[in-house]
């Protein structure tokens, strides 16, 4: 029982040469990035085709104010993922934080910080608690986070029972404003989200999140502080998807209750097609960001290109698994082993 | 990735001593699960005793059947590993009950081809679904959760937003029927796919098969088990299974809407992990998860009864609670192992 000489670690099966394993480790990291970068191309070319004004300002400004949302979540549900987790209730910490900001701002300018703190409080002290209960209780994260999705959801419920209350007019017009003639405020965010991501993931706890998520018993051994980590990305998510809360409320102008779960389906299928691993480790906001462009690109095309309105959501959903598809296809490269592993 | 096969806390061989038994005992689910269920329901007929009747315990059992049928198709996916799961089960059952609810119009002369083609278009999610994991490699997570987008795309067209028809007579009599001791026919049939279910899983050789490829994939493959197949079979079950479950709904509910059966779709999960399904595959049985479903149910009638919920506050307290209980319940052994070992 001496701590050091743990059970040696199963032989890994049919490893190919170092060689061959660098090769398929270049071309499974690159392969996501061609995807899609293509796929980004595809889109924006086809709404520019298809929606005339798509590159005025107002245009722009439309779109990415529609963007910006679920970017942010798809970037919350990153910083999870990679530390080798997962949020099923991220959607509800959205709908949570910005139930709080609308009901605390009642549409008065003057209560704007306190209620955009108070609704970021909240989804951080969320993120806190599934953070504690995957990392400190140890529960499975897909049931932990689906069994807080109705703590979460039900507490949205308390603060906003039904849709309504108004945001300030400063956050909505901000949000709305164009800066330089073509830069709208949205897509300025999204830059400053990305270049934050960039300074975490070059920061120490960046480098843990990746090897928490790659290997949390090699991180074990290897000193990394494991549960913190975990705790922290949760935590760190959370606070990302009450941003995120805060974004749909000044796109909308008020709160609704009910949106939650539609949001952690987009957060997940937006990060998978931006080629982040599912099981953690690999990947990054960056992709996530571009995934949620093109998801929300290719939603409204499937409105500008005229098909009809009861046959929207399948085109949609369709676009959606085939191109979440493609991106699994690209991401798993190298040859076809028999009995994939778990 | 060798993903070690814990084969749960049971001790074998050597006869353990009477603590670690007790132990054991103490952290297997389904008793775990099973004596939690009946806790809260006499909690819940201390408080009201009506909640005792025979009556009120019949129609318990009945809401559980239908968690616990489209669950079954869980627990096979689940069982069979690969970071299995399976969440595109409401959105097929609600798919086969539309399906079936149109072809039958309210008479019983289509009754046995609407169940067919209900069933048939249960099926081609579960091909799709299996062929996103197997063939393009998509998570599971991901394939069934995209695949619930595309169900309920393809329900909006076919039904242009109003589901047409009704269950046919025939079917609503063999669900809600009067048998024996005000028994409806609904809990023979859950009681028949239990023993079926069961008897495939530790009887028959798929059974063991699904549990060599959950346990250890590339294991299974080199003992000549060829795991594609075993969990294409899995998927393409479950989706049978939610349609059977969405069949079931309909003879309850006579109508159908859209979204009939979404209420169903994580609660089917965590009844299996309740029960003692771990969601690292090769761990588990059906039991266990047809005594999840009871708890689940158990706990929202529990909460109905003790009227927490309803009044000025709406139905958020008793969310709230559900939640919490469930994370309780969880934590009760639902756990991973710790990294220091």
């Amino acid at each position: 029982m001496s701590p050091p000489t743990a059970a040696p670690p199963a032989p890994q099966p049919d490893t190919p040469s170092p060689l061959a394993r660098a090769g398929s480790r270049v071309a499974s990291a690159r392969m996501p990035t061609y995807a899609i970068t293509g796929l980004l191309v595809v889109t924006v070319a086809a709404t520019a085709m298809l929606q005339s004004g798509f590159f005025t300002a107002y245009g722009l400004s439309s779109t990415f104010a529609t963007i910006l949302p679920l970017a942010t979540i798809a970037v919350a549900q990153t910083i999870i993922v990679l530390s080798g987790g997962i949020d099923l209730s991220i959607g509800t910490i959205v709908t949570l934080s910005s139930a709080v900001t609308v009901v605390l701002m009642e549409g008065d300018n003057a209560r704007l910080p306190l209620a955009i703190a108070a609704g970021v409080a909240a989804g951080a002290a969320c993120g806190l608690v599934n953070g504690l209960i995957v990392a400190v209780l140890r529960l499975q994260p897909i049931v932990a986070t689906f069994a807080t999705s109705f703590m979460f959801g039900g507490a949205a419920l308390l603060v906003l029972p039904s849709p309504g209350g108004s945001a300030s007019p400063v956050l909505t017009e901000t949000y709305r404003m164009v800066l330089a003639l073509i830069i709208p405020v949205p897509a300025l965010l999204l830059l400053i989200l990305w270049l934050v991501w960039r300074i975490l993931r070059a920061h120490r706890v960046g480098q843990y999140l990746y090897a928490v998520g790659g290997s949390a018993a090699a991180s074990y051994t290897s000193a990394v502080p494991v549960t913190r980590v975990r705790v922290l990305a949760y935590t760190l998510g959370g606070t990302v998807a009450a941003l995120a809360g805060v974004a749909l409320l000044a796109d909308s102008g008020s709160g609704d209750p009910f949106i939650g779960n539609e949001l952690t389906l987009g957060s997940i299928a937006a990060l998978v097609i931006g080629g982040t691993r599912l099981r953690g480790g690999a990947g990054g906001a960056g992709g996530a960001i571009l995934g949620a462009i093109v998801l929300s690109l290719i939603q409204g095309l499937v409105f500008f290109a005229g098909i009809p309105t009861d046959a929207r959501e399948l085109v949609y959903g369709g676009i959606m698994i085939a191109a979440i598809a493609l991106a699994g296809l690209l991401t798993a490269g190298g040859p076809r082993q028999p009995g994939r592993t778990a | 990735m060798s993903a070690p096969v814990t084969g749960g806390p049971t001790p074998v061989a050597e006869r353990p001593d009477r603590g670690t038994r007790a132990r054991a005992l103490l952290r297997d689910p389904v008793l775990v699960s099973g004596a939690l269920a009946v806790l809260l329901w006499a909690t819940a007929a201390l408080i009201s005793p009506s909640f005792a009747s025979w009556g009120q315990v019949v129609t318990l059992l009945t809401l559980a059947s239908f968690l616990g049928v489209i669950a079954i198709g869980q627990t096979l996916v689940i069982i069979a590993g690969g970071e299995g799961i399976d969440l595109s089960v409401g959105a097929t059952a609600t798919l086969a009950a539309i399906v079936a609810s149109r072809y039958m119009d309210g008479a019983n002369d289509n009754l046995p081809l609407s169940v067919l083609l209900a069933l048939a278009a249960a099926a081609v999610v579960g091909v799709i679904n299996a062929c996103g994991v197997l063939f393009f490699r998509v998570p599971p997570l991901v394939m069934t959760l995209g695949m619930i987008a595309v169900v309920y795309g393809f329900i909006r067209l076919y039904t242009g937003g109003q589901p047409a028809g009704s269950a046919a007579p025939l079917l609503r009599t063999l669900i809600n029927g009067d048998t024996v001791f005000g028994i409806p026919g609904v809990l023979w049939l859950w009681l028949a796919l239990s023993v079926l279910v069961i008897w495939i899983l530790r009887r028959t050789s798929f059974g063991w098969r699904l549990y060599a490829v959950g346990g250890n994939a590339t294991t299974a493959y080199l003992s000549g088990v060829n795991p594609v197949a075993v969990k294409f079979s899995a998927y393409v079950l479950s989706s049978l299974f939610a349609g059977i479950g969405g069949l079931l709904l309909l003879g309850y509910s006579e109508n159908v809407f859209l979204r009939l059966a979404d209420p169903y779709m994580l609660p089917s999960v965590a009844a299996t992990v309740i029960g003692g399904t771990a969601l690292i595959g090769g761990v588990g049985g059906y039991l266990g998860t047809i005594i999840g479903a009871i708890l689940l149910t158990v706990l929202d009638s529990f909460l109905r009864i003790v009227q927490i919920g309803g009044g000025e506050w709406g139905d958020a307290p008793r969310q709230i609670i559900y939640g919490a209980v469930l994370v309780v319940v969880l934590s009760a052994y639902g756990r991973q192992k710790r990294l220091r070992q």
